[in-house]
C-alpha cells in the first residue's frame, strides 16, 4: 500500500493514493461548507465546529490557520510551499508553535479552501490540528539522528497518523487528545506533559518497546503524566493506546469542559483503578487484529530509512579551523550543535529567537532560505521543535561553517538553544482572542536584556516560557522560569513561577509571589538570575538544581523585599 | 488611566464584530453602516448601547456579514476616544509587536 514516491527523499513520509484522495476530498468538502456558510445555508453555530476541524480559528484581527507538520518533520519543498502561502495569503510570515505546527495569523475565510488546496499539492493539510480528536502527534526533533536513539519515533507517529485520521472512535473524544513520542534515552519531546507520552525503552531482554505515561497536561489544571506501564512491546503499541482511548471515551467527563481531559480522569479515578481498567481493556483487545503487522511496520520504516550518509571521519579539520578562527561561530557550535549518530555529521538547531525578536516567527524569506539550506546541507528535510525552533538534522561537520554564515546573515544564527534567550512565548494578546495579557513583548524585553551571548552561556541552561492565559500554550508551567499573563482590572500583570521542568524529571513550577507589571517582570527575571549566579555551587549546577537546594526564600526576598 | 476612571459612569460604548468573509475587525458606524476604522465608529451612551446592539447583531447575522458582535467600552484620552481595554485597543490598531501590520499600518488609526 505504501510506496516511495518518485523523487522521494529519505526521512519524509510520502502519502499514498488513499491519503491523497482523502485529503483532496476533505478540501472539496470544506470548499462547499465555506460556500454554504457565506451564502447563509449554515449558521455560525453550525459552521464553527466544521472550520475548527479544518484548523481555522477566529482570532483578534483575522482568522488563524494552523497547519499540521506531522511529527514536526517536513521537506524543503513543503517549507517552500508554506512560505509561498504566507506571501500570497498572509503577511509574509508564519509562527512555528510548541506543537511543531505552523500558524498563519491573517487568513481570510474565503481564501481558506484555496490555501488548503495548495497545501494538498505538497501532501500537507490542517487536519487534526484542532477539535476533540487525536491531535497531530509530536516527536523528538532529533529523530533519526540522535546518538541516544532506541527506536525511530517517526515510524510510530506515522502509524498513529494512519490509525487515528478519520477513526470514528477517536474523532469525537470528550476533549482534545495530544500524544508525544520520544524514541531516545533523553526526552526531547516533553512526553510527560501530554495526554499520552511514550518513551522508548528496552526491556530486560534488550527488546525495544515503550513506557506509557498517561494524564499529563498543562492548562488550567496542570498534571505530570503518570507511568501506567513500564514496557509495552512494539507490536502491542496500538492495542495499548486503543485501550487507553477506550477507557477515556467511556469514562471521560463530557459534561464539563474543564474536567474533560484525560488528566482529570486519571486524577479522579486514581492511577491504580485507571491502570486496571486499561489493562482489562488491553487484555480484551490483544490479539491478531490489533497486533502491528511487521510487514506494514517495515513498509513505513523504509520511508524513514537513513539518508545516504557518506563515510566520513568523525573529526573535521575544516570545522576545527573555523572554530578557532571565529569566536561567534565557535559559540554557536557549542550551544546549537548536537552530536549525530553518523560519524562526520552533526545536528544543527536554527534558533527562531533573535534577541528582541518574536519567538517562533519566521519570515517567508527566512523560510525560503532554510528550505535552500536544508536542500544543500541536510538531504532536503528539516524539523520543527516544540521550543519553536527549526532543526537541520544531518549536516556534515565540514559544512557547518558555511551553513552558519548563511544563517547568521539572515538573522537566524542566534546561539541560544536551551539558554535564557530561547524563550517560548504563545501569541498572547497581540493575536489571541482568549488572552488576558500580551506574551510577546515580555519575551522581546527579556531576550534583549540577556542578548549578550557570553552572559547567556555563563547562566547556562534556563528555559523561560510565557503564556498569555491559563490555557498554557506557552508551557509556562514547565518553564524553569514560567510567566503567566493575567488581567487585573484591565491592566496586564505577570505571575512568575520557578522550578518547572519539561524533561523526564518533569515538574510544574511554583508561584513565587504576587503578580508584577511588565517592567517589573523583566527586572524580576534579572534578579532571579542574579540570585542564582550568587548561590550556585559551581558552574555545572543548573538553575533548577540551585533552586531545589536553596529553596524559594532568597529569590522571594530579592524580588519582593522592596515592597 | 486607572481602571476606576474607565468604569466611570458616562463613559461611552462602541459596537464591534469580525467580518465573516475575512475576519476583519469592523465597527458599527453612523446610520447602521459597518466601518473598518475605529475613528469612524459610532459611540453610544452606556445605557443605550445594548438597545442598538440587538437589532444590529440580528441584521449582521441574518445577512452573513459579521460574527462575534458585541459592545465594548470607550474612554476619552487626551480628548480622543480610545477603547478602554488593551484587548480592544489591539483589535482597533493591530499587534503591538508588529506596527507594520493591521489597521495601524494604514495610517487611518491612531493606536
Ligand atoms: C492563537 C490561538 C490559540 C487558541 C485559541 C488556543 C487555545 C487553547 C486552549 C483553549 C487550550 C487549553 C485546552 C485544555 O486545557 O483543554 C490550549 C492549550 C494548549 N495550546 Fe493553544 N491555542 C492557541 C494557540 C496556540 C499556540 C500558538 C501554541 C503553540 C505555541 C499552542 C499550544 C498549546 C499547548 C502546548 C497547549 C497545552 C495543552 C495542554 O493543556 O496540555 N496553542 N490552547
Ligand atoms: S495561552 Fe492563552 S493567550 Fe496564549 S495562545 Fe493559548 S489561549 Fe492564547
Amino acid at each position: 500500500m505504501n510506496h516511495i514516491a518518485p523523487g522521494a527523499r529519505a526521512g519524509i513520509y510520502h502519502y499514498d493514493e488513499i491519503d491523497r484522495q482523502f485529503v483532496a476530498e476533505r478540501v472539496e468538502q470544506f470548499r462547499k461548507q465555506v460556500d454554504r456558510r457565506l451564502s447563509g445555508e449554515l449558521t455560525e453555530e453550525e459552521f464553527k465546529p466544521i472550520r475548527l476541524m479544518n484548523g481555522l480559528y477566529l482570532q483578534l484581527h483575522a482568522y488563524m490557520l494552523r497547519i499540521a507538520v506531522p511529527y514536526g518533520v517536513m521537506s524543503a519543498t513543503q517549507l517552500r510551499k508554506l512560505s509561498a502561502i504566507g506571501r500570497k495569503y498572509d503577511r509574509g510570515y508564519g509562527h512555528f508553535t510548541t506543537r511543531q505546527n505552523l500558524q498563519y495569523n491573517w487568513i481570510k475565510l474565503e481564501d481558506t479552501p484555496a490555501i488548503l488546496h495548495e497545501l494538498a499539492e505538497v501532501d500537507m493539510h490542517a487536519l487534526q490540528t484542532s477539535g476533540n480528536c487525536v491531535r497531530n502527534v509530536t516527536t523528538d526533533p532529533f529523530v533519526g539522528a540522535a546518538r541516544d536513539e532506541v527506536v525511530d519515533g517517526r515510524v510510530y507517529a506515522e502509524i498513529l497518523r494512519q490509525w487515528t485520521t478519520m477513526h470514528p472512535e477517536f474523532t469525537y473524544l470528550p476533549r482534545k487528545f495530544k500524544i508525544a513520542i520520544s524514541g531516545a534515552e533523553s526526552d526531547r519531546a516533553a512526553v510527560r506533559i501530554h495526554d499520552v507520552g511514550l518513551l522508548a525503552r528496552r526491556n530486560d531482554k534488550g527488546e525495544p518497546g515503550f513506557s506509557f505515561y498517561v494524564g499529563g497536561g498543562l492548562g488550567r489544571s496542570p498534571f505530570v503524566g503518570k507511568l501506567v506501564r513500564e514496557w509495552v512491546a512494539q507490536e502491542d503499541f496500538v492495542a495499548y493506546l486503543e485501550a487507553i482511548l477506550r477507557v477515556y471515551n467511556q469514562y471521560g467527563r463530557r459534561d464539563n469542559i474543564y474536567k474533560a481531559r484525560i488528566k482529570i480522569l486519571v486524577h479522579e479515578l486514581g492511577l491504580e483503578k485507571f491502570t486496571q481498567e486499561v489493562e482489562e481493556e488491553f487484555a480484551r483487545l490483544r490479539g491478531p487484529k490489533y497486533r502491528l503487522d511487521p510487514e506494514i511496520v517495515d513498509g513505513i520504516r523504509q520511508h524513514f530509512a537513513p539518508p545516504p550518509f557518506e563515510e566520513l571521519p568523525d573529526h573535521s579539520e575544516a570545522l576545527e579551523r573555523a572554530r578557532a578562527s571565529n569566536p561567534a561561530f565557535a559559540n554557536w557550535l557549542a550551544v546549537n550543535v548536537a552530536e549525530h549518530k553518523a560519524p562526520g555529521y552533526a545536528i544543527a538547531t536554527i534558533s527562531l529567537k533573535p534577541a528582541g525578536g518574536i519567538p517562533g516567527d519566521a519570515t517567508c524569506d527566512q523560510m525560503d532560505l532554510v528550505a535552500d539550506l536544508a536542500e544543500r546541507y541536510s538531504f532536503g528535510e528539516l524539523r520543527v521543535t516544540h521550543v519553536q525552533n527549526l532543526v537541520l538534522a544531518h549536516v556534515k561537520k565540514d559544512e557547518l561553517y558555511d551553513l552558519w554564515k548563511q544563517l547568521d546573515a539572515a538573522g537566524l544564527g542566534s546561539a541560544n538553544a536551551g539558554l535564557i534567550g530561547d524563550i517560548i512565548a504563545c501569541p498572547g494578546l497581540d493575536y489571541c482572542a482568549l488572552a488576558n495579557a500580551r506574551s510577546i513583548p515580555l519575551a522581546q524585553a527579556i531576550s534583549a536584556r540577556f542578548a549578550d551571548p557570553v552572559r547567556q552561556r555563563t547562566i547556562g541552561e534556563l528555559g523561560i516560557k510565557i503564556s498569555g492565559c491559563i490555557n498554557a500554550c506557552g508551557h509556562h508551567h514547565v518553564g524553569a522560569i514560567g510567566i503567566l499573563g493575567v488581567d487585573k482590572k484591565g491592566t496586564e500583570y505577570y505571575q512568575i513561577t520557578v522550578g518547572g521542568d519539561p524533561t523526564l524529571t518533569t515538574a510544574i513550577g511554583d508561584i513565587l509571589g504576587p503578580a508584577v507589571t511588565e517592567t517589573e517582570a523583566v527586572d524580576a527575571i534579572e534578579a532571579i538570575v542574579d540570585v542564582y549566579l550568587a548561590n550556585r555551587s559551581d558552574e555545572s549546577e543548573r538553575f533548577i538544581d540551585t533552586l531545589a537546594r536553596v529553596g524559594h526564600a532568597p529569590f522571594k526576598e530579592r524580588i519582593y523585599a522592596a515592597d | 488611566m486607572s481602571a476606576k476612571d474607565r468604569s466611570k459612569e458616562g463613559s461611552m460604548k462602541a459596537i464591534t464584530a469580525n467580518r465573516l468573509r475575512d475576519g476583519e475587525v469592523v465597527f458599527l458606524g453612523e446610520g447602521g453602516r459597518w466601518v473598518e476604522s475605529f475613528a469612524e465608529a459610532a459611540l453610544f451612551p452606556r445605557a443605550e448601547a445594548d438597545d442598538v446592539l440587538a437589532p444590529a447583531k440580528e441584521k449582521a447575522e441574518r445577512e452573513q456579514f459579521a460574527v462575534d458582535i458585541y459592545t465594548f467600552e470607550v474612554v476619552e484620552q487626551d480628548g480622543v476616544p480610545v477603547p478602554a481595554t488593551m484587548r480592544e485597543r489591539i483589535r482597533t490598531a493591530g499587534p503591538t509587536v508588529r506596527l507594520d501590520l493591521g489597521k495601524q499600518s494604514l495610517g487611518k488609526q491612531a493606536a
